[in-house]
């Protein structure tokens, strides 16, 4: 039964941005929360370079993409750690990874790749292989997170008073740091690599006005990453769009109507 | 004050600062034993932070060693935390951090910091007096043996900052713990005190409130008049004091400068 369910390549779909969107719903709260936004961004456009090496040495692209993204977290976290300007070295490391990737896809010699796909995603197209990366990964990075939560939370609002408790909080920025390379592998397939940090930070800025507390947020931002992967879905099949930008748009909406919401309805709050 | 005992945290020798600039901290050796209190007081950038930062272990010194007892637990009242609009969280969660609390302990620790009732309110709706009083309750409900307070009473009126004071005593007597404290208030935080430490970059003085009031070096860094605003806030700290008149001259003044 299931084995035929999942020879459809829309549930194959459906349940591949499901996956992608309840890992970065979670891990989104703490992109917000620690606003690593351009972080996602840097390690997510260095994919691209992933790519490209995994093309070259006919690597599976996740193998590349998941090297090259840890590698970009621990440079980061390294340069940014030793009191560099965070600001720009994530631009520069962004967008020269970007650069970098699409020269090297370009030189690749004797092939012409569709790089659409890894920059806009290609959902519609994952093999059974891909989906059990993309929820073996999700569940991965939902485990780790889960574990230590209220130690990286509290790290998460005052470095000092996790000191002060005996939690290293340069530990628990490091290990979100590599939660975030390994969400941007899995994700790629899904929404691609420019449009990764949307899924991350979207549906938890949809979430904040109707949590009160952070474990609030984290559910209600999963699922409301959840409607959107599968809404965006629906969408793209019926108008003939691309999925992951539709993703991305269904996830929209939702911050939208939240916003409407929790004006109109502090209690939620 | 117990000599004999092993001291709870103790520094040796520390130079420490920020990054490779010249070290803030030059040599300074201290040690905290059980239910002392003891206060830093220090002009602006004279390291106080710095030095309470190296004893939590938020900052690595560059030279000399910091030595706490065998599984010490440190309740640390920060200076200020500033909590992102974007993260969601109600007093009694933030309670929680790092370590799960009894509902009783909650609301135990938040009266003893003396706000009952505000364990269902937003961290970011609180007024500046509120929050400092729930970074306290949170430090007190890991049974800390000594609680580090750095500038806790910043953003305080002066009656708000001794009540506060008021109530970190009553903490200490409560749960035995040694308390180390930061403050420019010197009159307020030293009457409170067992013993002050004056830090300038070094230790020029330390000793009894008294005897720090009366240092040279003291005098040196906040000139003579303080020695007499700690009398004279012992004196009111005695009798309770009223503020009318210092109201009614804010309230004079307000009306003078008005063209």
């Amino acid at each position: 039964m299931m084995s035929v369910l999942l020879d459809d390549f829309v549930i194959r779909a459906a349940l591949a941005a499901l996956g992608v969107a309840l890992a970065a719903g979670a891990l989104g709260c703490f992109v917000v929360w620690r606003r690593m936004a351009y972080f996602g961004d840097a390690t997510a456009h260095a994919a691209i370079l992933g790519v490209a090496i995994a093309l070259g040495f006919s690597l599976s692209v996740f193998t590349g993409v998941i090297a090259v993204a840890l590698l970009m977290a621990v440079l980061i976290f390294a340069l940014t750690d030793r009191g560099h300007a965070a600001d720009t070295v994530l631009g520069v490391m962004a967008h020269g990874g970007l650069a970098l990737g699409l020269v090297a896809v370009a030189l690749l010699p004797g092939m012409r790749v569709d790089l659409e796909a890894y920059l806009f995603g290609d959902v519609l197209t994952v093999s059974r292989t891909d989906l059990l990366v993309i929820w073996g990964g999700a569940a991965g990075v939902g485990v780790v997170l889960w574990r230590r939560w209220s130690a990286r939370l509290t790290a998460t609002l005052s470095p000092d008073l996790a000191y002060a408790a005996g939690i290293d909080p340069r530990r628990e920025k490091l290990i979100l740091t590599l939660l975030l390379a390994a969400v941007v592998a899995v994700a790629i397939k899904v929404v691609g690599a420019l449009l990764i940090t949307a899924l991350l930070i979207i549906p938890a800025a949809a979430a904040r006005p109707l949590a009160h507390t952070p474990e609030r947020m984290a559910i209600v931002s999963m699922a409301l990453g959840a409607v959107s992967a599968l809404g965006g879905l629906q969408m793209s099949l019926r108008l003939d769009t691309p999925v992951g930008p539709s993703i991305v748009v269904a996830a929209v909406l939702l911050f939208s109507l939240s916003l409407l919401v929790g004006r109109l309805v502090p209690a939620l709050r | 004050m117990q000599p004999t005992s092993a001291p709870l945290l103790s520094a040796d020798q520390v130079s420490a600062g920020h990054g490779t600039n010249l070290p803030v901290l030059e040599n300074v050796s201290l040690a905290i034993h059980a239910g002392e209190i003891v206060t830093i007081v220090g002009p602006n950038g004279s390291g106080k932070s710095t030095l309470l930062r190296v004893l939590i272990g938020a900052l690595a010194p560059h030279r000399g060693k910091v030595t706490r007892s065998a599984g010490l637990r440190i309740g640390y009242v920060p200076q200020k935390l500033h909590i992102d609009q974007n993260l969601p969280i109600t007093v009694r969660r933030f309670l929680d951090l790092p370590h799960p609390v009894s509902e009783e302990g909650a609301q135990d620790a938040l009266s003893a910091a003396g706000v009952p009732g505000v364990a269902g309110r937003q961290m970011s709706a609180l007024s500046g007096g509120q929050f400092q009083r729930v970074l306290l309750a949170r430090a007190i409900l890991s049974r800390p043996h000594i609680l580090m307070l750095d500038e806790a009473t910043q953003g305080l009126d002066q009656p708000g900052s001794a009540l506060f004071y008021r109530q970190i005593e009553e903490v200490r007597a409560r749960l035995g713990c040694a308390v180390l404290m930061v403050s420019h208030e010197l009159h307020v935080v030293m009457s409170a005190s067992d013993r002050v430490i004056c830090l300038n970059g070094h230790i020029c003085c330390e000793g009894t409130p008294e005897v720090v009031s009366a240092a040279p070096a003291y005098r040196e860094l906040f000139g003579s008049g303080t020695g007499g605003a700690l009398a004279l806030y012992r004196h009111e700290h005695d009798h309770h004091h009223h503020h009318h008149h210092s109201h009614d001259h804010d309230d004079h003044h307000h009306h003078e400068a008005a063209p």
